[in-house]
């Protein structure tokens, strides 16, 4: 590769940024070329700058976030100070983490000509061109549909055509696997790789999610930390080259899994994806290390506490949202619920707190029958936290929010003293107690949320997909904290589609697909069956392919032995 | 769970096959012309034609079976109490009392208090079905594109399109909103005293108001990227072209218009049809 030869599109020269809204720079001396027809990732942590470098790109840095510039940033060779945020965005098209909230029209067709009507492109030109890019993201038989009848992974198609009808250069992506299940962020990084091959345009894509976005070829790899750039190299060399551990950034199991093994990473052994992965020279100690490992004897059984049998529900008579679900939860357990969307995982949560009533069927809490009790009673058996923390919070100082639930059951204050103080503490929040809210960041946000379900003492607490959106860093806080409630004797159950977070963290996944159990069993054999798998729009985890390209006799067993081998390792 | 502000459903006829923009001048001018007449002849013959309108419009029954109840509702009130705040209009207007019968010396029904009464009922029955058709039988999202074409400046009427769009999911995330509060304890139902429950809302508009500050800074962003605001003018992707159909609509509304219009000023001599003299 002739680097000198290619033309640069994207050219930082000793970039710096800094919002005025804050004392220190966001983006330090940043120097960086990128190509005509590369594909280029920027990973880093949150907070690393990587979302600041795609605001940069885009315009929306300084058009929308004032701040000082220093340095040079130039696009297909023009200043960017130069430009304003619309000829910017005839060059660079970005689709945004938020598929569902960047949807402008009322419908498909709408929102994909949005671009062309603020050109005021004749209404003829624009229906063919219209139709012409929806084709190319499958999305052309649905130009009457509203955003409401589309899947996620639709929504992001239709906002990657809506900046593919102005024939961009560059096509940049920020975070496009955040809100998407395993299956559809595998679809997704198929057809931006698709895209790129047949229509040559420069891409970038900025995302944590490493190993999914590896799926697909990419040319480099950029990490960004605290503001700088701190490494630049194709995928091969970077996971041989030891630095995203360091940062908190999640490498590919599967390369984990050889580092346990004492295998050495070299680029040489092409591990940058798993389909170019070199097994010859690394086969035989794999199987060494499986061979070594112990079976773990498996904990005594405890009480049952909460049973579903024969659970039902429907909204309307036409559509069942569950049927005929049935499952045993036991004291202390750590339970994922995994599914599509509109699957029925989040009705499941509903019916369980007694948001909505079961048609049919019968919960149990310790044997007794929940029929007939309210939500208010139910809350203190059971907690539920949302997904975003914002929806839950509505006092602005974090004592009085953590009270809430308890001022309300007019328990008198002195006890809420104590109650919430505890509630504090068990959260680590306890230096924030006459903190306002509006300082904490997202995960002690999150915190709060789980501390004001907690001051109820729930024995249940069930959490709607409590990482989504989180680097490797803060899911793994936000995990670990969770890990410790549960060792304390809180049942937690785990709404997700975080395959990680299932292996990693709850051995007991039942996963929900069109309103039917169809399955109940260990996260590691949900993760390996193909089937259920793909039926719940999971995908069979990099680590059982590891195992039978290297021949391992058991491959379940090997990803059964990962996990162990990673429990012992980081929680001593 | 699809909250729709309008039960828009798609049909194939002339009304339907009309652009947006006809739809609204036709709905203008003949709204205009009815209420600016007093001729109850004149409000007949477009009540007549509204109603020939929404026969051809195919609108079912059950779609506005609501908003009648509604409209009835109000045109027997605004009948009632007209009569009796003031009885003796129709007298002060065409200037004859013709008795009917009399209940106090106050309340005496008289034909030019009755004509007065019924001209009135007449033209809002023969508004709201235009109402109803250029609602219903309008694309929610032509509806800012019409605007736009009459002049409406297009931020603006974007604006309406935006409400459309964001509308439903406002009312999710309150419905959530609503469930994860309730689940702390806080009681909406009618169990509550009012005051406590009026502070219990208010508990769930805070964190509303925080996600829909979140909602509105992505959009603009979104809005920003692909040009919107770039130029004084933009096109719609959902306007419907002019045909030949749009230009007769649009003739004949202001034809009826010019029709009320020449009932008044060359007929009559005055807004009100006076057959008492």
């Amino acid at each position: 590769m002739n680097q000198t030869e290619r033309k640069p599109v994207i050219e930082f020269e000793h970039f710096q940024f800094q919002y005025f809204s804050q004392a220190e720079p966001t983006l330090h001396d940043i120097n960086l070329k990128i190509y005509e027809g590369e594909k280029v990732l920027i990973v880093g942590p949150s907070g690393s700058g990587k979302s600041t470098i795609g605001n940069c790109l885009n315009g929306l840095i300084p058009f929308s976030y004032k701040g000082e510039i220093e340095g040079n940033l130039k696009i297909s060779g023009k200043e960017t100070q130069e430009m304003n945020i619309f000829e910017l965005s005839k060059k660079v098209g970005t689709v945004l983490q938020d598929a569902d909230g960047q949807f402008i029209g009322l419908t498909v067709g709408e929102d994909v000509a949005f671009a062309l009507e603020n050109d005021c492109v004749p209404i003829s030109q624009m229906k063919e061109t219209v139709q012409e890019v929806s084709d190319i993201v499958d999305m052309g038989k649905l130009l009457k549909s509203s955003p409401f009848e589309l899947s996620g992974g639709q929504k992001q198609r239709v906002s990657f055509a809506g900046v593919m009808v102005d024939d961009v250069d560059i096509l940049l992506f920020d975070e496009p696997l955040a809100n998407l299940d395993p299956a559809t962020g595998k679809t997704a990084i198929d057809l931006i790789d698709r895209v790129w091959k047949e229509s040559k345009k420069t891409v970038v894509i900025i995302e944590h999610r490493l190993e999914d976005v590896l799926y697909r070829d990419v040319d480099r790899i950029i990490v960004i930390n605290d503001g700088r750039i701190v490494a630049d190299m194709t995928p091969d060399e970077l996971v041989a080259a030891d630095v995203l551990p360091k940062l908190g950034i999640r490498e590919p199991l599967y390369v984990t899994a050889m580092k346990y093994a004492d295998i050495k990473v070299t680029s040489q052994m092409r591990a940058g994806r798993i389909d170019t992965l070199d097994i010859a020279q690394i086969k035989e100690p794999l199987q060494r290390w499986n061979r070594k490992q112990k079976k773990e004897s498996a904990g005594k059984d405890r009480r049952l506490i909460l049973e579903a049998e024969h659970l039902s529900f429907q909204y309307t008579k036409k559509r069942k949202i569950l049927q005929d679900i049935n499952f045993k939860i036991r004291e202390g357990e750590m339970v994922s619920v995994v599914g599509t969307n509109g699957a029925g995982k989040s009705t499941l949560a509903k019916v369980i707190c007694g948001f909505v009533t079961e048609d049919e069927g019968k919960l149990l809490y310790y044997g007794e029958d929940l029929k007939g009790q309210t939500i208010k009673e139910r809350s203190q058996k059971i907690g539920f936290v949302m997904q975003n923390p914002n929806q839950m919070i509505c006092k602005p100082m974090i004592y009085d929010e953590v009270a809430l639930g308890l001022r309300i059951r007019q328990v008198p204050e002195e006890e809420i003293g104590a109650k919430v103080d505890k509630a504090l503490q068990i959260c680590g929040l306890a230096p924030y107690k006459k903190w306002p809210v509006s300082a904490l960041s997202f995960g002690q946000k999150k915190r709060v949320t789980i501390a004001s379900m907690l001051v109820m003492s729930p024995q249940i607490l069930i959490l709607d997909e409590p990482t989504a959106g989180q680097d490797y860093h803060h899911y793994t806080e936000i995990m670990e904290f969770l890990k410790s409630l549960n060792d304390q004797g809180v049942t937690i159950i785990l709404i997700t589609h975080d395959m990680h977070l299932m292996l990693e963290y709850t051995p007991h996944a039942i996963v929900i697909s069109e309103g039917k159990k169809i399955g109940d069993a260990s996260a590691v054999e949900i993760l390996t069956n193909e089937d259920i798998a793909g039926r719940a729009n999971l995908k069979i985890t990099s680590l059982y392919e590891l195992a039978i390209k290297a021949e391992i006799p058991e491959p379940t067993t090997f990803v059964q032995n990962f996990i162990q081998h990673e429990r012992r390792t980081h929680r001593s | 769970m699809k909250a729709k502000l309008f039960d828009y459903i798609d049909r194939d006829n002339f009304i339907y096959n009309l652009s947006g923009l006809t739809k609204l001048v036709c709905f203008i001018c003949m709204t205009f012309s009815v209420m600016f007449s007093y001729d109850i002849r004149y409000i007949l013959f477009v009540m007549l034609l509204s109603i020939i309108f929404f026969w051809m419009s195919e609108i079912k029954f059950k779609q506005i079976k609501l908003m009648t109840i509604y409209v009835a509702i109000f045109l027997l009130m605004n009948f009632v109490l007209t009569y009796l705040f003031s009885p003796q209009y129709g007298i002060e207007i065409y200037g004859t009392s013709h008795e009917l019968f009399r209940i106090t010396s106050r309340y005496t029904v008289t034909l030019e208090q009755l004509l007065y009464q019924v001209t009135k009922i007449t033209k809002y029955a023969s508004v709201v079905p235009l109402g109803m058709i250029f609602l219903l039988t309008t694309n929610p999202s032509e509806f800012a594109a019409s605007l736009n074409r009459i002049g409406v400046n297009y931020k603006g009427a974007y604006a309406l399109s935006l409400t459309l769009r964001y509308f439903p999911d406002m009312i999710r995330d309150y419905q959530d909103i609503a469930l994860a509060q309730q689940s702390r304890g806080l009681d909406m139902s009618k169990k509550e005293k009012l005051g406590t429950r009026v502070k219990n809302v208010m508990n769930i508009c805070v964190p509303l108001i925080f996600s829909t500050l979140d909602r509105i800074e992505l959009i603009s962003n979104a809005m920003d990227l692909r040009g919107f605001g770039k130029y004084k003018k933009r096109t719609w992707y959902v306007a419907k072209p002019l045909r030949k159909g749009d230009w007769g609509a649009m003739a004949f509304g202001a034809l009826i218009l010019a029709g009320s219009l020449f009932m008044s000023f060359a007929v009559n001599g005055s807004r009100f049809y006076n057959p008492f003299i």
